[in-house]
């Protein structure tokens, strides 16, 4: 029998529908005014943590909805945003640095929902107000700080193999060493070529000089290792501002995108990001008295600070190494499988540290943390006085004289090691950032972008729905169900894709395959027309002419799916947005515009002698 | 309902070679406005300062561009957005001040001079360095997009078919970036989106047409091919209005009830969806008829059924 379908196939049809509009279901539920609560600088929130804000909330008669652990973070739900800004406020006086307290709007998806992976929509800045900043990483600075660290590698490096030489210098972008003699130059020749793999060395034996650039290769690495570091430290930075849900990431070769969602301080959020932290090591002072020390009786050559876990210590004020000099830092296990974390310095950093440990075997040292925070203060010029905030975030004792590669144990598990290697790359700042590009998007504006994108949707479906149900009729109904079915669909697959953001022009694309997605019904109905004029009967004339149209909707989609998909390839921001929504709409309407809507009219007009058709 | 029975074939390529002329006409006087009037980059592209600010009632224009004036804002562009409170602010990236600092400036010299409450709504700074690389990125965009589908079209259907139609994009491109130039509407990055879109849409038209060429080629044993494109022209221009139409009509919503951010990428759909559906009847089918497609060419070797290797997904 012609047109009639197997029931799995319309069952399959109904399931794939329904899951779309179940993960589109979240979206219905809005949002809640939540407080996040989540630890800086590698501290991590636990069961007591919770207790605490708990304790705190009760105590001031903070009224909450929820409070609950969420990937490392608390989340505390409210009913009404006066009682989370008090929430907010409280808490942010009361549980101290060592966490950051955000505002934040958490999905009302009910629990069975949230259980079964349900989100809403991730909504974009220009939906949800906010800001965006993109970063440029000075590469030039990056290969410059590179090519002096090799300068000086090369000095080191030559000094150690005694071999003598007249200068080395920078020249434009290659290292320039002057020698004395034929055979002083060979000799380096074969040590550094064998020292440096990706360099291209050069020799010049009538003017007594050998000359060594970084191949494309080296470049290439130095660059995208600035650009990753940068990265580090922007995320430490921006942890530091307590937004939730931050995004930082990378974009093209130079470029770092960092959005904050909801932040309305730009002023403050960009003293942050382009705040400076470093690193020092400083040895411990073993002869001071700590506890005279404590009791306001320090030593002139010391310094009292703290450790994380509120411990003080007494330090001294010479400073054996600053972070700028270390060049990676990594965390690993000791052969006790400790956790440890290695530093790599570069070599000038090396021969300080050589020297300042020489003496100091046995001895501690510890590693402090420097920070210029932005107070609310302001000078006499108008600008935010920073404060210098120092920490000990490591005290280990010297094993034996270090050099440019080195190690610290002693820190508390993987995790903080982890952190600890990231704290010192981040310390230190290979390339200068600089801010190219901001967008600061209004509250208001967000919302008022949501209506309109929301009303032009709305309007688009209903003159759409309207034109197809005067033009063909019953299968006019048809295929404003599969319309439907298309936009919940899109919804759906929006909501479930973890990395899809709708923004404004992401709107746009929804309302334009809402216009296009009619096109292949349009093309099966005006087959079918065709059939019947030429006089086939009517279950032949609905066979043929979905057979007929779908090779032509399956060229034509995919022509249209490739130019999406470069569209989400290469394009930033607007163009990205509207591409994700322009490819889902893409396959969700070849889906429910040919198999949807064939489901339907074999359901109803499957089968059976028909004289006419409402088409 | 039907919009239009036709009972004949419509002779369209018999006017081909006007259409050709027209085409040109248009496609040089789109490189003569390009190249004397420019497009009217927007912020992304060039860079500078851009602040939307909102008032508690219908602003004075003259008394902000005054006020910006007075205060060293001289080369302020001030225009209203989208409603009477609402006004736009341009800034060109200027050396002295720190340009993330100008928004804040200008947001209070406004609320000074006018004495009302001012709301934040839209501030953007873009580098001038940034646009060039969105310019590059956006060309090589386009062109990634022209071969692919210049590659899968002459995989599906025939080089002359996947010429016509590349040539065709290249056409609506071209004459939607010359009516941008002509009426200096702002060229931003939502309306090269628009532009890529207006890709998609063309091709999706042509390649309905293309495809029931193919097919009346195989069917229709008699005929010249000129007489083949028209039929199949014909047949297929009843769906081709309708879907512009419908596509039309959600742009008309997007244009009127989207706001003001996305007018420029409505605007771009609107032009786009019109020069795309004629070239989708003249310049491609044109130009495969002018390279000289022919029945021979169309009709495969071994006799398969088109689409047989998606007989799965059948409906």
């Amino acid at each position: 029998m012609l047109n009639k379908y197997p029931l799995w196939k319309t069952l399959m049809v109904l399931f794939i529908v329904a899951f779309g509009a179940l993960y589109a279901s979240p979206n219905l539920y809005g949002e809640d005014p939540a407080v996040q609560i989540s630890g800086l600088r590698g501290i991590e929130t636990n069961a007591a943590t919770l207790d605490l804000v708990k304790s705190h909330l009760d105590e001031k008669k903070i009224s909450y909805a929820s409070i609950v652990m969420e990937g490392g973070q608390i989340l505390a739900r409210f009913r009404d945003t006066e009682q989370q800004l008090r929430a907010r406020d409280l808490l942010d006086e009361s549980i101290g640095d060592e966490y950051s307290v955000a505002l934040n709007l958490t999905p009302a998806t009910p629990a069975w929902l949230a259980s079964v992976g349900g989100t809403p929509m991730k909504l974009g800045l220009d939906l949800s107000g906010g800001v965006s900043f993109l970063m440029e990483v000075n590469m030039k600075e990056a290969i410059i700080k590179a090519q002096e660290s090799l300068v000086d590698d090369f000095r080191t490096g030559l000094r150690g193999e005694k071999i003598r030489y007249r200068s080395v210098k920078k020249v434009d972008d290659a290292i320039a060493v002057q020698f004395r003699n034929l055979e002083d130059l060979e000799n380096a020749e074969t040590f550094l070529e064998k020292q440096n793999q990706n360099l291209i060395f050069v020799s010049d034996e009538a003017n007594l000089t050998l000359s060594a650039k970084m191949t494309e290769q080296r470049l290439k690495e130095t660059r995208e290792y600035a650009l990753q570091q940068n990265i580090t430290i922007i995320r430490n930075r921006v942890n530091e501002l307590g937004v939730a849900e931050p995004l930082v990431q990378r974009q093209g070769q130079k470029h770092i995108v960092i959005e904050l969602p909801g932040v309305q301080d730009t002023a403050k959020a960009k003293e942050i990001l382009n705040a400076t932290a470093t690193i020092e090591f400083r040895l411990v002072d073993t002869d001071g008295d700590l506890g005279a020390a404590l009791n306001g009786r320090v030593p002139g050559s010391s310094q009292l600070l703290k450790e994380r876990n509120g411990q003080p210590v007494l330090l001294k004020k010479r400073v054996m190494l600053t972070g700028d000099h270390i060049v990676d830092a990594g965390s690993s296990f000791d052969e006790y499988s400790r956790p440890q974390v290695n530093i790599t310095l570069d070599s000038a950093g090396g021969s300080k540290m050589s020297n300042g440990t020489k003496n100091s075997i046995g001895k501690p040292m510890a590693t402090v943390f420097i920070e210029y925070k932005p107070t609310d203060r302001v000078d006499s010029e108008g600008n935010t006085v920073f404060e210098k905030v120092e920490e000990v975030i490591s005290v280990a004792t010297i094993q034996a004289r270090l050099g440019k590669t080195f190690r610290i144990t002693g820190a508390g598990s993987q995790a903080e090691a982890h952190n600890l290697a990231l704290l010192l790359r981040a310390g230190a700042l290979i390339a200068p950032i600089q801010i190219v590009e901001e967008r600061t998007v209004g509250p208001t504006l967000g919302a008022e972008n949501v209506q309109l994108g929301f009303q032009a949707i709305m309007m688009g479906f209903g003159l759409v729905f309207l034109f197809m149900l005067i033009y063909y009729r019953a299968f006019g109904v048809v295929a404003n169900l599969a319309l439907g079915a298309n936009l919940v669909l899109i919804i759906g697959v929006m909501s479930m894709i973890p990395g899809a953001t709708l923004t404004l022009p992401g709107m746009a694309g929804i309302v334009l395959t809402v216009g296009m997605a009619v096109d292949a019904n349009v093309l099966i109905f005006e087959r079918i027309r065709e059939e019947i004029r030429e006089g086939k009967s009517i279950q032949q004339s609905i066979h043929q002419g979905y057979d007929a149209a779908f090779s032509t909707i399956i060229d034509a989609n995919i022509t249209t799916l490739i130019a999406a998909l470069i569209l989400f390839a290469v394009g930033t921001g607007p163009i990205k947005g509207f591409a994700v929504t322009l490819s889902i709409g893409i396959i969700t309407s070849m889906f429910t515009a040919v198999i949807g809507t064939r489901t339907i009219v074999n359901a109803v007009w499957g089968g059976k002698r028909l004289d006419k058709l409402s088409i | 309902m039907q919009i239009l029975q036709l009972k004949e074939t419509v002779a369209f390529m018999r006017y081909r070679k006007v259409a050709v002329v027209f085409s040109l006409l248009l496609m040089a006087a789109s490189v003569v406005s390009l190249a004397t009037n420019k497009l009217n980059f927007g912020l992304d592209f060039t860079g500078g300062t851009l602040i939307e600010v909102g008032f508690e009632q219908s602003a004075d224009l003259t008394k902000v561009r005054a006020i910006m004036d007075s205060n060293g804002f001289d080369d302020a562009v001030v225009q209203l957005y989208g409603s009477s409170r609402d006004v736009v602010i341009r800034l060109a990236t200027r050396e002295d001040v720190k340009a993330e600092m100008l928004g804040n400036q200008v947001l209070d010299v406004l609320q000074a001079g006018t004495g009302q409450t001012i709301d934040m709504r839209r501030i953007e700074f873009v580098g001038a360095s940034v646009g060039d690389e969105l310019a590059e990125q956006g060309g090589l965009a386009m062109l990634t997009a022209l071969i692919c589908i210049l590659v899968y079209v002459a995989f599906r259907f025939e080089w002359r078919f996947a010429l016509g139609s590349v040539i065709a994009l290249f056409h609506d491109v071209l004459l939607t970036l010359g009516l941008f130039s002509v009426l200096q509407l702002e060229f931003d990055l939502t309306v090269l989106a628009a532009i890529l879109a207006v890709i998609g849409y063309s091709l999706n038209d042509t390649i309905v047409v293309s495809d029931r060429i193919r097919e009346n080629f195989r069917k229709i044993r008699v005929g010249t091919p000129e007489d083949v494109i028209n039929i199949s022209l014909t047949q297929t221009l009843s769906r081709t209005i309708i879907t512009s139409i419908t596509t039309l009509l959600v742009l008309a919503a997007l244009f009127f009830k989207g706001g003001a951010l996305i007018h420029g990428f409505a605007t771009a759909l609107l032009l786009g969806v019109f020069v795309g559906t004629y070239s989708s009847v003249y310049v491609a089918s044109s130009v495969a008829l002018a390279l000289g497609i022919s029945k021979e060419d169309l009709i495969p070797e071994v006799i398969e059924k088109e689409g047989a290797d998606q007989e799965e997904m059948r409906p």
